[in-house]
């Protein structure tokens, strides 16, 4: 039976792994490798890099780094920020990234998600969403690494979801806004109605603070993985252990 | 005691690489087959569609060489698709070296599509060379979207809505519907197990 999975994020800014809370504040937390080796020894299924200054500045994920990552794990991973064009994507897939993440880019030209389908396959297309409820629906936002220049897209989430995996995503990550950073556990509510119309793999993002709020995610809205990034790198929870916990609760897991 | 990796010009070739160098196994990119004339084994990596990868592998001169290919070989993901006669993905022959076609899968009530991520090995072929050292039940990373139903040369499966066939061979031609760059020690193991064989 298919495990569900425990990826932990590394926000990536200036080649370091930071991490802020609500997507501001950020502190430092680690060098990129050590915490990359870390989390595959421990126990991660899959390994996620944001470079959160990416989008904002205008510029793309530095490929040195990647390419020191996938040769350090035997895990897969993904490199999300800023990916533009499908020379960005190559860029990064030939140094070792077993998928890309498009966020912001996708907002901004959605035929980005269609050209990236087409030609490295949906297999290795991600399609990140940071979403957060505004006069009473879910919508998108992008730009979301920088406070400053954070804005509101005119789409309703449910509506991006639909669009993206027709144009050939092959898995979405929704980060859910309101709950990132404050480890109060997943927005269930959300993840429950978008698990519902989508039809590919779907990631469950922001606010794990707990080894309940990783069980509540997998069993009320039966996402394929869960993701997070305090809990593990202020090490609240222990990967190995949260996953033999909660395997004991019922949880397929990998352990 | 080398390996040479064919270059599919497809998206993991440089995990299968790093992989090798973590086993400390000597290999290299051959674009031709003139240039693995000195290769002990090959590998066969790839992810992406069919139609794309098999129009590559005619360009340069594989398709062919692999008709008489006498050394190991072992096809990876979209790689060991490509062994098999025919992609419904792309409507597209492939290169025949083991009997069989890949068809879409359709995982049913077992999840979403594509089949994405760890599940278990099982269904272990006596004496396959590759299992050595593994037990059923061990998990290794899947993403794919088209199957081979298991056959007379499967000699490892999973389950995803479907049996599905994980590895399959064909006397000294071999296949990972997986990623075993990408499966931690389990496929660390498949992997050693391909480079170095037992005596």
């Amino acid at each position: 039976m298919l495990a569900r999975r425990i990826i932990p994020c590394l926000d990536v800014r200036d080649g370091r792994v930071v991490k802020g809370v609500r997507f501001a504040n950020h502190e430092d937390v680690g060098d990129i490798v050590g915490l990359a080796e870390r989390y595959s020894a421990e126990g991660a299924d899959e390994l996620v890099f944001y470079d959160i200054s990416a989008s904002p500045e205008a510029r793309t994920v530095e490929p040195e780094w990647v390419g020191r990552v996938a040769r350090a794990i035997d895990i897969p991973f993904c490199v999300a920020g800023g990916i533009r064009s499908l020379d960005d994507a190559r860029a990064r897939l030939f140094a070792g990234a077993d998928k890309i993440s498009v966020n912001t880019p996708a907002l901004e030209n959605p035929d980005l998600v269609d050209a990236l389908a087409r030609e490295f396959g949906s297999q290795c297309v991600v399609v990140g969403i940071d979403s957060r409820v505004v006069d009473g629906e879910w919508q998108c936002h992008k730009n979301t690494g920088d406070p400053t220049k954070m804005s509101m897209e005119k789409r309703k989430t449910r509506d991006w979801i639909t669009e993206v995996v027709s144009r050939g995503a092959g898995e979405i990550v929704l980060n859910c806004m309101d709950q990132d950073g404050v480890r109060q556990g997943y927005d269930v509510e959300q993840l429950s109605v978008m698990r519902e119309l989508c039809s590919v793999p779907l990631i469950a993002s922001g606010g794990a603070g707990a080894r309940e709020h990783f069980r509540d995610v997998f069993k009320a809205a039966d996402v394929d993985g869960a993701l997070a990034a305090s809990v593990f790198h202020k090490q609240v929870l222990e990967i190995s252990a949260l996953k033999d916990w909660l395997a004991s609760e019922g949880v397929e897991m990998r352990t | 005691m080398t390996t040479a990796i064919i270059d599919t010009s497809t998206a993991n070739i440089a995990s299968v690489r790093y992989a090798l160098e973590r086993l400390d196994a000597p290999h290299f990119l051959a674009s031709t087959p003139d240039e693995a004339v000195s290769a002990e084994r090959l590998i066969l990596p790839g992810v992406g569609a069919a139609g794309p990868a098999m129009a590559a592998l005619r360009a340069n001169g594989w398709a062919e060489a692999l008709q008489n290919e006498a050394r190991p070989l072992l096809g990876v993901c979209l790689g060991m698709q490509m062994l098999f006669e025919w992609s419904e993905e792309s409507d597209c022959a492939l290169l025949g070296l083991i009997p069989g076609k890949v068809q879409r899968l359709d995982p049913g009530e077992a999840g979403p599509w594509p089949h994405m991520g760890w599940n278990t090995l099982t269904d272990f072929a006596v004496d396959e060379p590759l299992l050595a050292g593994l037990n059923e039940g061990e998990r290794v990373y899947f993403v794919h979207g088209f199957f081979i139903a298991p056959g007379a040369n499967t000699v490892a499966q999973t389950r995803y809505g479907a049996q599905i066939t994980a590895m399959a061979r064909n006397g000294n031609v071999a296949g990972c519907q997986f990623h075993p760059e990408r499966s931690g020690s389990v496929g660390a193991r498949i992997l050693k197990n391909f480079v170095e064989p037992a005596a």
